[in-house]
């Protein structure tokens, strides 16, 4: 189980990096924590002729407020997040998934921004980019492009990443302080893929919910918004029913995958039970 | 090929590689050190863990050109020069903590590193981290107990 | 000073926590690099095979064809309608499972001979595979080899007269059909080898990750038609075995015949993929029990009907036989069986072929036989242990319905005590006031025997062409006064160096690291099988002991001798030959024996060498196991609380290493349990090739093992150990599954079927309220 033959470049600045890319177009892949990408190259299912190694990019490791952001950089790792990076309740839930990210050496090596550029269906950090409104930041050679989370997935290891193109950033908008977050999902052994998880974002001001997102992964191709759980909750008091009904809201729209680890009417009975318990999260923390 | 220069064991290294080598396959076939094993090649049983710049890795997932410059750790280092055990090494043999030895140097690796962090060790962590890993002989009862043990003798044990 | 029994630290370890042990992948490097080209399809004729139109250097293709003259791999067995399937070693004309060899690819290089696999052109006309026991049962199925009518390679029946009636006698029926999952044992080490050419002899030296080193040459050289005596066969550190490593797969005669044309030296080292695909798999097997009860709850009669999936071919040298026969004979377990009435087939498919795996099917008779308790209790109105105790055998020797003799044992009282541990009636309130809040917790018993350290008569009874059973110990004093023991078995991780130094040790009245004891090489030890079956200890320790205490006799005579006494007047101990006052360092004796062997050779010959053979008739270890679970009902998910095991393996060698055999057994049947199974898709392509997708689980899955021991000491073995390294895996997948349907009980529903994952338990308690 050997990959197959590839060039390695491992450019010191950004500008380098880029400019591979855009000499090598497709078949040039980025490595970043590699913690995705070796082992596909490992069975050969992924095969690229040139890795453009960006870890010797120093400046590429941020993470920052900024601009009522908090911006995170393409080499910004994994186990970063899971002691609080900014204050509050982002930084919280952040933690909090983290600590779900596989195994801690992975999680010292692999990168946020790897994660949604790799986009398993089983990513926490996609799932949470959707339920966050992250923005990508795309740079090649020649200039900068922002696509929002909603735009970015494009089914099973698909994204709108273009060929010359590398993820330098992911944008978090910074919550309001009425903001809470929760986070669950279900895997069979410690630092597994799971088979279902539930991303939620929502503000609590004078005891109604405002701004619900729910983003669930695992379950298909791409991390996917419960838009009618959402609606369902908007402007409401979180009572226990209201969180039940917009679980089972979110299972009865969901459209889920069959596979060997699980059938879809398992997986969609898990998004019924996730959700409740991200919800509860949120709505308790 | 590429030509890589490293530190294993606090030994300077210069090798030629393809890129495609792995760092487990550059330190088995390169270096000589064959401690580094292998189980799965794809990242999951963590038996080829070594500890580069200070951070465990599985030495699968790392091409061996990445290793340019930097300090690689192998079970082969944990030994005096004489082969007197360390303390680690000592609470596995005491605590019976392997059977074939084939996962050993990959927790050796992964408990080298959780016992040198400043903020100690306690059960949750340490179960935590030796999750990472497979062994399919000792059912990890005494893995555990031997890391405990060793945390015990150096100090860094908290109780939960 | 007595050695055995004590905690003595493994004499392995020093260099394995090195990183100095020395397996398979460390020898191969340097050596030119094999790689296989696979099948693909699960069924199929070959049409074409060719190389890449341009081989570099160095490179080699190697089919079928190049190997004319090598013969099938064929095992036999004599009896039960067994159809004696061929496996070519390298097939020229049908591929029969996804993973198969079918050529081998050699290059300086893993990386450049896979590069080159993928450019060689392999045409197959994919034929409709058999897949699963209904598509191979089928009336009118395809046939996977013609010699097997019905796909059947291998059929038992038992049926003794008067059956039917003393079943429908019965005052209560109690039926339990179950399905096990399709294992594989998954050695952390895959398989490996190393074959190299010694141009100054001609001989081939194999280095292959094996257990059973002497089988393999034996089988080789058969295979290859070549002189056995020259073919060495070394078994280095093997990083695991569990079963999987006792075949003779075909890749190691590939080995030794590239070595032998091209006079080099080649290296095979399986990888992941290839070891979860085609390695040998286990225990995928269904069954159909019948069972009737007296209104006491006392079992009249059992009727098992045992399907076990074979894959593909028939493995050398235990055939596709061992676990539909072994089921077979073995399913009363513990238990009387008045009448009792089986009828086991194995069923060839389109898969991997089936090897045994720890406990082989022990695991799955003990957990048919458990579960059928367990629903038996209920239906009689009686608590788990009571049925089992109006059940369990008591007197001994008794005779099971299969004729075998169970020795002097403990299966009530390991029952008993766990039951004491365990404090049932704190339990029970326990998992009341869980229920009332939605939260479902279970106990789950599995009271089993283990069948260990049986010799040549138990195997001979299963009429294989090849029977197993005997250890040989070749054991010699140096004249420096340390002892080499040779013994033919040949272990992988059982700490057999130090456990078998203990006995000898007490024995010579020596230190244990006075004893070197030497394995895994067929020119430095005697003819002999290898670690499995639970046998090792025993039987191996049974040769060491006969021969350590023949040559304790040479050197009670020679002392006396020198001491001017009796040999009967010498004791052996602490590194002395001690008679009365007298005494003398058991070294020094040595130096004279040898260097001055005037003074001694007319009372002990010129040497202090012997022999000990040993073949026993078998034994029979016993444990109780128990398991308290927590069922998440909304997601089915199942956390292991506790586990419990009340052990009773005789006479403890090393208590250390006894525990450590048990709690990896366990942890390897929970994974059975709940967590492994190797899955195929209906075309035959198996999905579980990689570690996220069939999943041991790791230390936050596996509980801390609780063990206690008991210590019945039969007459059955010489040393008063019977073996356990089976034992863990037997009985977990019983205790776990009787724990999840007694936290499910409120549910009214019954776990047919292990692992036992959380998708099965939701399915079986959807849409399913639970009684108050």
């Amino acid at each position: 189980m050997k990959p197959a033959r590839f060039a390695h470049h491992a450019p010191r600045t950004l500008e380098e990096a880029l400019a591979l890319l855009a000499t090598h177009g497709e078949e040039a892949r980025v490595l970043a924590g590699g913690q995705s990408l070796v082992p596909t190259m490992a069975f050969r299912m992924a095969r690229p002729a040139v890795l453009v190694d960006i870890n010797r990019i120093a400046p590429l490791d941020h993470v920052t407020v900024a601009g009522g952001s908090l911006r995170i950089g393409a080499l910004a790792r994994h186990a970063r997040f899971e002691t609080q990076v900014v204050e509050g309740a982002l930084g919280t839930l952040l933690a909090r998934i983290a600590h779900h990210i596989a195994h801690p050496p992975l999680r010292l090596r692999g990168t946020f921004c790897g994660s949604l550029a790799h986009a398993d269906p089983a990513s926490e950090w996609c799932a949470a980019a959707l339920a966050l409104e992250a923005r990508m930041v795309l740079a090649r050679a020649d200039g900068l492009r922002e696509v929002a989370a909603e735009d970015w997935f494009q089914g099973v290891f698909s994204t709108a990443l273009a060929p010359g193109e590398m993820l330098r950033e992911v944008v978090l908008p910074l919550p309001a302080p009425s903001w809470r977050g929760g986070f669950a999902e279900f895997a069979r052994r410690a630092g597994d893929f799971a088979l279902a998880m539930a991303v939620v974002g929502l503000r609590l001001e004078g005891g109604l919910v405002g701004g619900a997102r729910i983003a669930l992964g695992g379950i298909g191709g791409q991390p996917v918004l419960a838009r009618e759980a959402m609606a369902l909750l908007e402007g409401q008091a979180p009572s226990s029913a209201l969180l039940d009904e917009a679980a089972a809201t979110a299972a009865r729209h969901c459209d889920p995958q069959e596979d060997m680890h699980a059938p879809a009417e398992y997986r969609r009975e898990l998004v019924a039970v996730m959700v409740k318990r991200a919800l509860r999260q949120a709505v308790s923390a | 090929m590429t030509e890589v220069r490293f530190t294993v064991n606090g030994t300077a290294q210069c090798v030629e590689v393809e890129p495609r080598l792995t760092l487990a396959d550059m330190l088995r076939e390169e270096c000589g050190l064959t401690g580094t094993h292998l189980g799965c090649e794809h990242g999951v049983c963590g038996a080829c863990t070594v500890l580069m710049d200070g951070l465990p890795v599985r030495s699968c997932l790392v091409f061996g050109v990445q290793a340019e410059g930097a300090e690689i750790r192998t079970v082969e280092g944990l030994a005096a020069a004489d082969g007197t055990l360390n303390v680690l090494q000592r609470a596995f043999q005491a605590q019976h903590g392997l059977q074939c030895g084939f996962c050993t140097p990959g927790f050796l690796m992964l408990a080298t590193w959780l016992l040198e962090q400043k903020e100690g060790v306690d059960e949750a962590r340490l179960r935590e981290v030796l999750a990472s890993n497979l062994c399919r002989c000792t059912g990890y009862q005494n893995i555990l107990a031997a890391v405990r043990v060793a945390a015990q003798e150096i100090r860094v044990w908290r109780e939960g | 000073m007595n050695w055995v029994g004590r905690r003595l630290p493994r004499s392995e370890d020093p260099p394995l926590l090195r990183g100095e042990g020395r397996y398979v992948p460390d020898i191969a490097i340097g050596a030119r690099a094999v790689r296989f080209l696979r099948s693909p399809v699960a069924a199929g004729r070959i049409l074409a095979l060719r190389p890449p139109a341009e081989m570099p250097p160095g490179c080699l293709f190697v089919t079928g064809a190049d190997m004319a003259g090598v013969q099938p791999i064929k095992p036999g067995l004599r009896r039960f309608n067994y159809r004696a399937v061929e496996q070519p070693v390298l097939p020229t004309e049908r591929v029969h499972f996804v993973g198969q060899a079918i050529a081998a690819m050699v290059a300086p290089s893993a990386a450049l001979a896979e590069d080159l696999l993928e450019t060689c052109e392999l045409d197959i006309a994919a034929e409709d595979p058999v897949v699963g026991f209904d598509a191979a049962l089928t009336p009118g199925a395809p046939l996977v080899h013609p010699i097997a009518p019905g796909n059947v390679a291998v059929e038992g029946e038992l049926r003794p007269e008067g059956f039917a009636e003393t079943l429908a006698a019965a005052a209560h029926v109690v039926e339990f059909a179950f399905r096990s999952g399709r294992q594989s044992a998954m050695p952390l080490e895959g398989r490996g080898g190393v074959a190299e050419y010694d141009r100054a002899t001609g001989r081939i030296r194999l280095s292959a990750s094996a257990q059973m080193p002497h089988q393999l040459r034996t089988g080789i050289a058969q295979l290859l038609g070549m002189p056995e005596a020259d073919l060495q066969v070394i078994a280095p550190d093997v990083g695991g075995g569990f079963g999987q490593k006792i075949a003779l797969l075909p890749e190691y005669p590939v080995l030794v015949w590239l070595a032998r044309k091209h006079r080099g030296r080649f290296a095979w080292v399986e990888d992941r993929n290839e070891n979860l695909i085609a390695s040998a798999h286990s225990r995928d097997q269904r069954h159909a029990l019948r069972a009737g009860f007296d209104a006491e709850g006392r079992l009249l009669a059992l009727e098992a009907d045992i399907l076990a999936d074979v894959g593909a071919f028939s493995v050398f040298p235990t055939t596709c036989a061992v676990e539909p026969l072994m089921a077979l004979a073995e399913y009363p377990g513990p238990y009387k069986v008045p009448a009792y009435a089986v009828r086991a087939r194995g069923v060839l498919t389109h898969t991997c072929p089936m090897a045994p795996y720890r406990g082989v099917s022990r695991p799955v008779i003990t957990f048919g036989i458990e579960r059928l308790m367990d629903r038996a209790a209920a239906v009689l109105g009686l608590a788990p242990d009571e049925i089992r105790r109006r059940n369990l055998h008591d007197a001994f020797p008794a005779r099971s319905a299969t004729g075998m003799v169970l020795d002097e044992a403990s299966y009530i009282e390991a029952l008993d005590e766990a039951m004491r541990i365990l404090d049932v009636p704190a339990f029970r309130a326990r998992q009341e006031a869980a229920r009332a809040e939605g939260r479902y917790l279970g106990l789950g018993l599995s009271v089993f025997n283990e069948r260990t350290g049986y010799g040549t008569p138990a195997f001979a009874a299963r009429s294989m062409d090849v029977v197993p059973g005997y250890e040989v110990v070749d054991i010699a004093m140096l004249p420096s006064g340390e002892v080499e023991a040779r013994i033919g078995s040949s272990p992988h991780g059982q700490g057999l160096r130090t456990t078998l130094s203990q006995i000898i040790a007490d024995r010579l009245g020596l230190d244990p690291g006075a004893i070197r004891i030497i394995h895994g090489d067929t020119d430095r030890t005697p003819y002999g099988w290898g670690s499995f079956a639970s046998r090792s200890l025993v039987i191996g320790g049974g040769a060491c002991q006969v021969a350590a205490d023949r040559l304790a006799d040479k050197l009670r005579r020679g002392a006396a001798r020198l001491l001017q006494c009796e040999p009967s007047e010498v004791a052996l101990r602490d590194g002395q030959a001690v008679a009365g006052a007298a005494s003398m360092p058991i070294a020094e004796l040595a130096r004279l024996a040898h260097q001055r062997s005037e003074l001694l050779s007319d009372a002990i010959g010129f040497n202090l060498a012997e022999t000990g053979q040993y073949d026993p008739g078998g034994t029979f270890s016993n444990a109780c196991h128990a398991a308290i679970v927590e069922v998440e009902a909304e997601t089915g998910h199942v956390r292991v609380e506790r586990y419990l095991v009340v052990e009773d393996a005789g006479r403890i060698i090393n208590p250390m290493i006894a525990d450590g055999q048990v709690q990896g057994g366990v942890a390897q049947g929970i994974a059975n349990a709940l967590f492994e199974e190797v899955i195929y898709a209906p075309d035959g392509t198996p999905l579980t090739g990689t570690l996220a997708d069939y999943t041991p689980p790791t230390c936050a899955e596996i509980p801390e093992i609780e063990i206690h021991h008991l210590e019945t000491i039969s007459e059955a073995t010489i040393t008063g150990a019977k073996g356990l390294g089976e034992g863990g895996s037997i009985g977990a997948p019983a205790a776990i599954v009787n724990a999840i349907s007694d936290a499910l009980s409120p549910f009214g529903v019954d776990v047919a079927e292990f692992p036992a994952t959380p998708p099965r338990i939701r399915a079986l308690i959807r849409g399913r309220a639970p009684r108050a």
